[in-house]
């Protein structure tokens, strides 16, 4: 219904914003604004007054309040995530969680969805923030991040700040991103009231402090009701978990199905399909998401090192730090990370190592030469290169990082397969040092997984990676190898739903006879029209390389158009260089085909970077 | 003059295949676009009907078939090249040309057909282009090496009477040429070749027909031509179409004697189809043979059956309105007859191994090749050493009806180094070998071909193996015996013309024949059904062991075993089943 002077109470003016806005809301926004209405019109407060993106998180904030709380001026918070695969996000929301509940008015928004003028305006500004590639932050923090560093950002001598950075030791820029934030907030003048935390792979301890502590601080600024609990304690408190019984830190045993090469004999490559059961689970997912693996370390190599160090391989050594007591093999094989080196890692072992080259090695003036030993080895290089060894099997709690889980993009729909998850993993194994190198999770899962084993998963929803809400919306999905597993999600889910907008993928790999993925599920969805275009490359079938960036460049026009025509273009693989080349043909695209500078291209792409429309899941 | 014979064409509604080719615009179809298609490595259907006429057709590997559906993945759709090189000759530089391509697109190895071709295997579909385009820029052609058509003109090698192989290779290449398609298809999808374009080229090609022999809709089926040179009937010319059998006399070439109505394949399980024997219907002068060949096949095209494939071979045909239809409505054709047919006699089918001196005083050298197969091994590196002599080669290579090689024309200044070339890499001239492994022929089957329900080129020398003690026991070590097998009863191996012959009926079982002429004039006989190697040693054994001590004078095996009643002579392909 068409609101106008007429038919409503409202002006002209009124009814024609109504009319605009009303079409636009999901079913979600519109529940969502007759509660905030009723409670608007209740006179509570005008707090919610300025906001606009994250309205959502201001009202019900002030609706949880306490009534103490509301006597005072009500404390804001404003929480800014730049997040990739969803971890900075989900722990952004777990903060947002614990301060409404402390009565404070929270703003949570991805840093490329705040509107920046309000920065100024907020009290408390909590940033969470990961780190990528040569400490590059991540694709919903790239515009925020540039203002901020830029000359337009405005002094925040008001502003009370702390920064959560993400990040991973065995990178050189590690927690970069976050670091960079820190400093530059405190460049601005703003006032740092819990100290930065930089996570490891392994985040949820420091995590969960970090959260307990920037609470602690906001509750006891405030010097409100409730007594400021110690950050251990409250941490403690702090649940990193989602609504289902499992999930990172109690992941569900999934039973394999069904484990197949997708590769054709003859290939050079050898990528899995995994499908795993979620029976009794309760876990769902959407496209887009992941799978989390517990992987375990190679027994063979894990062997090699006990040997190494003439260790019991049934000596209890502490689990983690639960307290619980496993076999050294079984901490070795299921807790611990044994195939990657890091510079703490190296700065911990010089007080085992009986090797003076070692303290010589991770001294500050030989940076470069640790960068480069520790560069493709591992614990058993380190352990055969600076002998003799002190070490006992105890002290590898303190030596080593925890098993990281290893995230998987979900190569399926649960409406098309409901209970079942499936995953696309590509076997890493690789000649380096005089040693075969194996890569943790896909090696098992290549070598030793058979179905009717288990798999410790748990679901990583990843919000910055989801099809249209509106299904008339055409998608472009790049996704060469096995980058295209969302997209097989994506699609399966277009299926299932019935889904008739335009659909668009770019495939490419090495040979088309051998490593074509799913080749008979997108023939059949060409042939069904749940795929409308693919195009595809393979780079070692001809004279020259051809790559998907090639292919999107031959389509260039059609490719503009179905831009124009609102579509939202998702790339999914490899970002060192996949997701550069085809972001550089996207502005070529752009450039050419719409007459645009490269300057206005480089626009054009942001502005559908922040519309949501260009989500990336690279890696 | 009169026609004694009325016949009305066999009606019944056009098969798909018909179809397909009138709506083709002579053999362009979607070819274009299904060949750009970069989703798929194979073709549609029809399309692939129609890539035939091009010389190729769509394979897949059958041995991984199942596995790569379980992996997602497309059969490994791959191409069969097959060129066109009349009586089998070409040049070193052909040669080398081909072996290359062998290695650049194809699956690393070459294959000598059984009707003296070349045939590439494992061509990808983005690759077809260049490979053909490579192959014509060697002067050869791929165009209607299969289709309904007429294929590949087989004839004589013969190192022996030099100066007759001239002439009989010049009528081969004539006849090939005076046959091959005309449509311009070929050179636009292959060669890019421009299209007609200009409208009064547009309208001088409406007016012109296309095909002035073939018409639209080209043959029923395809159609074979061999020419023979008594006393070798090595090309089996009574399983051509249309046969020509030199007749020389006092030295010279007089002309040939023309059979007609010959053909191998079968279906299993339909005894309407049966292979038949070609028949001498008379003599022409070598003038002659571009013209009968030319209305024997306008014959065929008129009366062929059009509506059930199987039945559409040109013996059909004949054997439908009977050889004096056929004669008289080909001498109504020609507007003038045949003479009686001459004296000939044929005495082998089998290629005669080693050197052998021309009488231009040029060398020869016969070469024994496994199955035609082409190919380095770990312990035979035959394609190199044949690249090698073609590097130093000046005369010419000619592949034989046995799938064999004759490196022909070689100077008395080559002959040492190419000799020695062999010595060096170990290449057999067949002396070596069982005179039953030297005569034995079989067809590609799996893993490539699509018809084969059994194994022949890889199973064939394994059965040989087992073969060989109880011939050497026998003291039949140097008694040629044509052994035969095919995957499938189509009969690329001639297996109807085999002393002993095997026809492929499902994986490791084989319907086992017995009893065809020596000299490839009488066909063979079904003699157990059905049945694997045990029962395939355990038959021939006593046979064997029987056929040593009984046989007549210079008796051979096929004639043996009719004589001794294991089998029925059949003289005609229609007793074939009786």
């Amino acid at each position: 219904m068409q609101l106008k002077v007429t038919n409503s109470p409202f002006t002209e003016e009124q009814a024609e914003l109504f009319n605009r806005l009303l079409p636009t809301l999901s079913p979600a926004q519109i529940q969502w604004l007759g509660g905030y209405l009723a409670f608007y019109s209740a006179g509570a407060s005008s707090a919610a007054g300025s906001e606009t993106s994250v309205a959502i998180e201001a009202v019900s904030a002030v609706q949880e309040a306490p009534a103490a709380a509301v006597i005072e001026a009500p404390k804001d918070a404003t929480i800014l995530f730049g997040s990739q695969t969803g971890n900075s996000q989900r722990l952004a929301g777990k903060l947002a969680e614990k301060l409404k509940g402390q009565g404070v008015q929270v703003t949570l928004s991805s840093m490329n969805q705040f509107k920046t003028n309000n920065l100024k305006k907020a009290g408390h500004v909590f940033v969470l923030v990961s780190t990528h590639g040569e400490g590059d932050p991540p694709d919903n923090a790239l515009t925020f991040y540039e203002f901020l560093h830029g000359k337009r950002a405005p002094r925040l001598e008001e502003t009370k700040f702390s920064v959560l950075s993400l990040g991973d030791t065995s990178y050189e820029f590690f927690c970069k991103t976050g670091q960079d934030f820190d400093k530059r907030l405190e460049e601005l003048g703003a006032q740092r009231i819990v100290d930065r935390a930089d996570c490891d792979v392994d985040f949820d301890e420091t995590a969960s402090a970090w959260i307990a502590s920037v609470a602690g601080a906001l509750s006891s600024s405030a010097g409100a009701t409730a007594a400021p609990a110690s950050a251990a304690a409250s941490a403690a408190s702090v649940s990193l978990d989602g609504e289902s019984e499992y999930s990172r830190v109690n992941p569900f045993k999934a039973e394999v199905l069904e484990n197949l090469n997708l590769n054709g004999r003859g290939s050079d490559r050898e990528t899995r399909h995994l499908e795993l059961s979620l029976e009794g689970s309760g876990l769902t997912y959407e496209p887009g998401d992941c799978v989390g693996i517990y992987p375990q370390n190679d027994p063979a190599l894990v062997e090699r090192i006990i040997e190494e160090l003439k260790w019991n391989p049934e000596e209890p050594v502490a689990a983690g730090k639960s307290g619980e007591t496993v076999s050294l093999r079984n901490a070795l094989e299921h807790r611990y990370e044994i195939t990657v080196l890091t510079k703490p890692l190296l700065e911990k072992a010089v007080a085992y190592s009986g090797n003076e080259k070692l303290a010589e090695l991770v001294k500050p003036d030989n940076k470069e030469q640790l960068k480069a030993y520790i560069n493709g080895r591992d614990l058993l290089d380190l352990l055969r290169d600076y002998a003799p060894w002190t070490i006992a099997p105890k002290d590898i709690a303190d030596l080593l990082r925890k098993l990281p889980p290893r995230l998987y993009s979900i190569a399926s729909s649960y409406s098309a397969h409901p209970e079942e998850v499936h995953l696309t993993i590509r076997k890493v194994q690789y000649e380096a040092h005089d040693r075969e190198r194996n890569g943790v999770c896909s090696v098992q899962a290549s070598e030793r997984l058979e179905p009717g084993d288990k798999l410790s998963i748990f679901i990583q929803q990843n919000p910055n990676f989801k099809p249209p809400v509106n299904p008339e919306t055409p998608v472009i999905m790049i996704g060469p190898g096995t980058g295209v597993a969302p997209f097989r999600a994506f699609l399966e889910e277009r299926e299932e739903l019935g889904v008739t907008g335009k659909s668009w993928l770019f495939y490419g790999d090495r040979h088309f006879v051998t490593d074509f993925l799913y080749q008979t599920d997108w023939q059949r969805m060409l042939k069904d029209g749940v795929l409308t275009n693919l195009d595809v490359a393979f780079s070692r079938d001809t004279k020259e390389k051809v790559y998907v960036q090639h292919r999107m460049l031959e389509k260039a026009k059609e490719l503009y158009q179905w831009l124009e025509e609102g579509a939202h273009v998702y790339v999914c693989g490899d970002e060192k260089h996949m997701a550069h080349d085809v972001h550089a043909a996207l502005l070529t695209v752009i450039q050419q085909q719409g007459g645009k500078d490269s300057e206005a291209a480089a626009a054009y792409l942001a502005e559908l970077q922040e519309q949501g429309r260009y989500q990336r899941d690279v890696y | 003059m009169a026609k004694k014979h009325k016949v009305e064409p066999i009606g019944g509604p056009p098969s798909d295949v018909e179809l397909l080719k009138v709506e083709s615009n002579y053999l362009r179809g979607s070819l274009v676009g299904s060949l750009s298609n970069r989703i798929t490595g194979g073709l549609p259907e029809l399309d692939n009907r129609l890539l035939k006429f091009h010389g190729s057709y769509m394979q897949d590997d059958r041995d991984y078939r199942n596995e790569r559906e379980k992996q997602k993945l497309e059969p490994s759709y791959q191409f069969m090249l097959r060129v066109v090189t009349p009586g089998g000759v070409s040049t070193p530089e052909q040669w080398l040309v081909m072996d290359e391509l062998a290695d650049k697109y194809g699956s690393g190895s070459l294959r000598i057909t059984t009707r003296q071709a070349f045939q590439l295997h494992g061509v990808l579909k983005w690759n077809l282009k260049e490979t053909i385009q490579d192959i014509n820029h060697a002067l050869l052609t791929t165009l209607a090496a299969c289709g309904d058509v007429s294929r590949n003109v087989m004839c004589n090698p013969n190192p022996y009477q030099s100066e007759i192989h001239s002439e009989i290779y010049h009528w081969a290449q004539q006849l090939t040429t005076h046959l091959a398609p005309k449509t311009p298809a070929y050179h636009e999808i292959w060669l890019d070749g421009e299209k007609v374009v200009d409208s009064l080229e547009q309208e001088e090609a409406a007016t012109k027909e296309v095909e002035p022999i073939y018409g639209p809709v080209y043959l029923p089926r395809k159609f074979k031509i061999g020419i023979a040179v008594p006393p070798s009937n090595d090309v089996d010319v009574y399983s051509q179409d249309l046969g020509y059998i030199a007749i020389v006399e006092k030295g010279k070439l007089v002309g040939f004697n023309v059979s007609v109505g010959g053909g191998m394949g079968m279906t299993h399980g339909d005894n309407q189809t049966y292979p038949q024997l070609a028949r001498v219907i008379g003599f022409c002068t070598p003038d002659q043979i571009l013209d009968i060949a030319e209305k024997t096949v306008t014959i065929q095209r008129d009366y062929g059956n059009r509506s059930v494939r199987k039945y559409a071979r040109f013996k059909y045909t004949i054997d439908r309105h009977g050889l004096d239809w056929f004669v008289d409505e080909l001498h109504d054709r020609l507007g003038w007859e045949l003479e009686p047919a001459r004296e000939f006699k044929f005495d082998h089918t089998g290629d005669r191994y080693g050197w052998i001196k021309g009488k231009d005083g040029k060398w020869n050298v016969n070469l024994y090749i496994q199955s035609g197969r082409i190919a380095d091994t770990d312990t035979l590196k035959l394609k190199t050493a044949l690249r090698e002599i073609a590097k130093i080669h000046t005369g010419d290579f000619r592949m034989t009806a046995n799938q064999n090689l004759v490196i022909a024309n070689i100077t008395g200044q080559k002959k040492a180094k190419i000799n020695a070339l062999l010595k060096e890499y170990g290449i057999s001239e067949g002396s070596n070998l069982s005179a039953l492994r030297r005569s034995a022929l079989s067809c590609v089957a799996l893993p490539t071909c699509g018809l084969a329900m059994a194994e022949a080129e890889r199973y064939l020398p394994t059965l040989i193996d087992k073969l060989e003690p109880i011939l050497e026991d026998a003291g039949l070590r140097e008694e040629e015996i044509n052994i035969r097998m095919t995957g499938c009863p189509n009969g690329c191996a001639r297996p109807a013309l085999g002393e002993i012959a095997f026809i492929g009926k499902s994986p490791g079982k084989y319907n086992m024949y017995m009893g065809a002429g020596f000299s490839g004039d009488r066909l063979s006989k079904l003699y157990r059904e059905n049945i694997g190697e045990e029962e395939i040693i355990d038959t021939l054994k006593p046979i064997i062991n029987r056929f040593a001590t009984e046989r007549g004078q210079g008796e051979h095996f096929g004639d043996f075993v009719v004589r001794t009643g294991y089998v029925k002579p059949v003289l005609s392909g229609t007793d074939f089943h009786s």
